[in-house]
């Protein structure tokens, strides 16, 4: 393995004293200072996020909605110019290669968001379906660094450093705007369970734009937070993630995620065939929500038992800040099975009940 | 740079120990807390659980990880710190004092230990 990558904002890390830690092969903040302050600070205040390891890849060209429309299971020529989308790219076999965000940013210009772990498998991916439609695709993951600011106290910061209209800017879009006087593109999305914004922005803005983030905010709270509370927060708000609910063994509707995948868009599609005949037959396992009654926590990997008897495995498991209860992912055979959960914690069965996702929703 | 005291021995597993009047006193450094994370559930064993050098005999729960607790002498556990069960967050904030673990009593003094300088190069 060669040397993690360090990010535009490397320095301002080091210089917070951040646990850094190997993700992806990027060099990224595992926490600050405590990973459960982090993550309270963006359920109640906000947090300031570095995620330049994400991958932009840009989809431009004349037949860019159609390569889009063929190469991922959503319906993404159906986006108007400034909206974004949750969707996913898969396999012919429909197993899911990643979980994406799509901005259309004019009629032929997207950015596509892919994981870090799996960027080079979408950029391949995307490149390879391309062959035959009038579009581009260009890797420019390293002209771009991302920050995230998420948490309720948002829109009250951010408006001290912008002038663009953020009430009208509605979740799941993105617009150009100056912030702190630096050209950035402002979408409202993010993988916490609150409102927030993410900032795309050159690299050498990287480092500006959070200083100017942390002054205007830090009186309200806002604190930087890293991967670890990033992961309980999207755990809390039941979103998945690649590696853990979601991976090729899997189609979204074994995740629960079937609604993004559009079989009733015209053409054919990647996966199609083996996503209509799944969406027929049925999920070969289902995704559940666990609240262990106990303290001990189910990790991922974990065996999930119903009456004692192996039915599942834990794909996520956390101490949950905002319940104060060990909370998790599973998937199980079959969701409506009657008889008794627990989770298999290092050779101990610990009791756990099953909940709906997600495990905590914001109050709007 | 975590703190290491140089009055305490240590362990590879990155366990802090005492000794005086026969008992041992056992935490976790300062070190291995830093590597847990925000510590969240520590499972401690029962007042008068036999215990061996080198087995675990707890758990220490953190947000992101699992880690065992070694007990690094033979002997019999006296007492556990009730406090940690209520506030596990001590082990993070007071390890080297209110976030200590068990007491064993053992016959005579323990072996094997690090000094502090050793454990500090163990960990630098």
């Amino acid at each position: 393995m060669s040397e993690p990558r360090p990010t535009p904002l490397h320095k301002v890390h080091e210089g917070l004293g951040a646990s850094l830690t190997d993700f992806a092969g990027w060099l990224m903040p595992l926490r600050y200072g405590s990973e459960t302050a982090e993550h309270q600070a963006v359920r109640t205040a906000a947090g300031l996020f570095d995620l330049s390891h994400m991958g932009e890849i840009a989809v431009h060209g004349a037949a860019a909605p159609d390569l889009l429309d063929y190469a991922l299971v959503g319906h993404l020529s159906k986006l108007t110019a400034g909206r974004a989308r949750y969707t996913m790219i898969c396999d012919a076999d429909g197993g899911v290669l990643d979980d994406l965000i799509v901005y259309r940013i004019d009629d032929d210009d997207f950015l596509v968001v892919a994981n870090a772990a799996n960027h080079a498998v979408v950029l391949a991916a995307l490149t390879e379906r391309a062959a035959g439609f009038d579009a581009t695709v260009t890797d420019r993951t390293d002209e771009w660094a991302l920050l995230a600011l998420q948490g309720p106290r948002t829109v009250e910061i951010l408006r001290r450093l912008t002038d663009a209209p953020l009430d009208d800017l509605k979740y799941y879009s993105s617009h150009p705007a100056t912030v702190a006087g630096y050209p950035v593109l402002l979408a409202r999305t993010g993988y916490t369970g609150e409102d927030g914004f993410e900032l795309f922005a050159k690299p050498d803005a990287a480092e500006p734009l959070w200083t100017a983030l942390t002054e205007a905010g830090t009186g309200d709270g806002l604190i930087p937070a890293g991967l670890a509370a990033r992961d309980t927060l999207r755990l809390e708000a039941g979103m998945p993630l690649y590696g853990n609910e979601l991976s090729r063994e899997v189609t979204p509707y074994e995740a629960n995620l079937g609604r993004v995948v559009k079989l009733d868009k015209p053409g054919d599609f990647v996966g199609r065939a083996a996503l209509a005949a799944r969406a027929e037959e049925g999920p070969r396992q289902t995704l559940i929500g666990l609240v262990g009654r106990g303290r001990r926590v189910p990790r991922h990997g974990y065996q999930v038992l119903r009456d004692g008897v192996a039915c599942g495995v834990v794909t996520s498991g956390a101490p949950s800040p905002t319940l104060g209860s060990p909370i998790a992912m599973a998937y199980v055979d079959t969701a409506d099975a009657a008889g008794e959960l627990a989770v298999d914690v290092r050779g101990r069965p610990e009791p756990a009940d099953r909940v709906e996702l997600p495990f905590y929703r914001r109050e709007r | 740079m975590s703190n290491v005291p140089s009055d305490l021995g240590y362990t590879a597993e990155h366990e802090w120990v005492t000794f005086a009047d026969g008992v041992a006193t056992v935490g976790v450094t300062e070190h291995a807390a830093e590597q847990l994370g925000d510590v969240v559930f520590v499972q401690l064993p029962d007042v008068g659980a036999k215990v061996s050098a080198g087995e675990p005999c707890g758990e220490i729960e953190s947000t992101k990880s699992v880690s065992e607790l070694y007990s690094p002498v033979d002997g019999e556990v006296v007492e556990v710190n009730a406090e940690v069960n209520d506030d596990p967050g001590l082990v993070n904030t007071e390890p080297f004092g209110t976030g200590w673990l068990i007491k064993v009593r053992t016959d005579g003094e323990p072996t094997g230990l690090l000094t502090a300088e050793q454990y500090a190069e163990l960990i630098a």
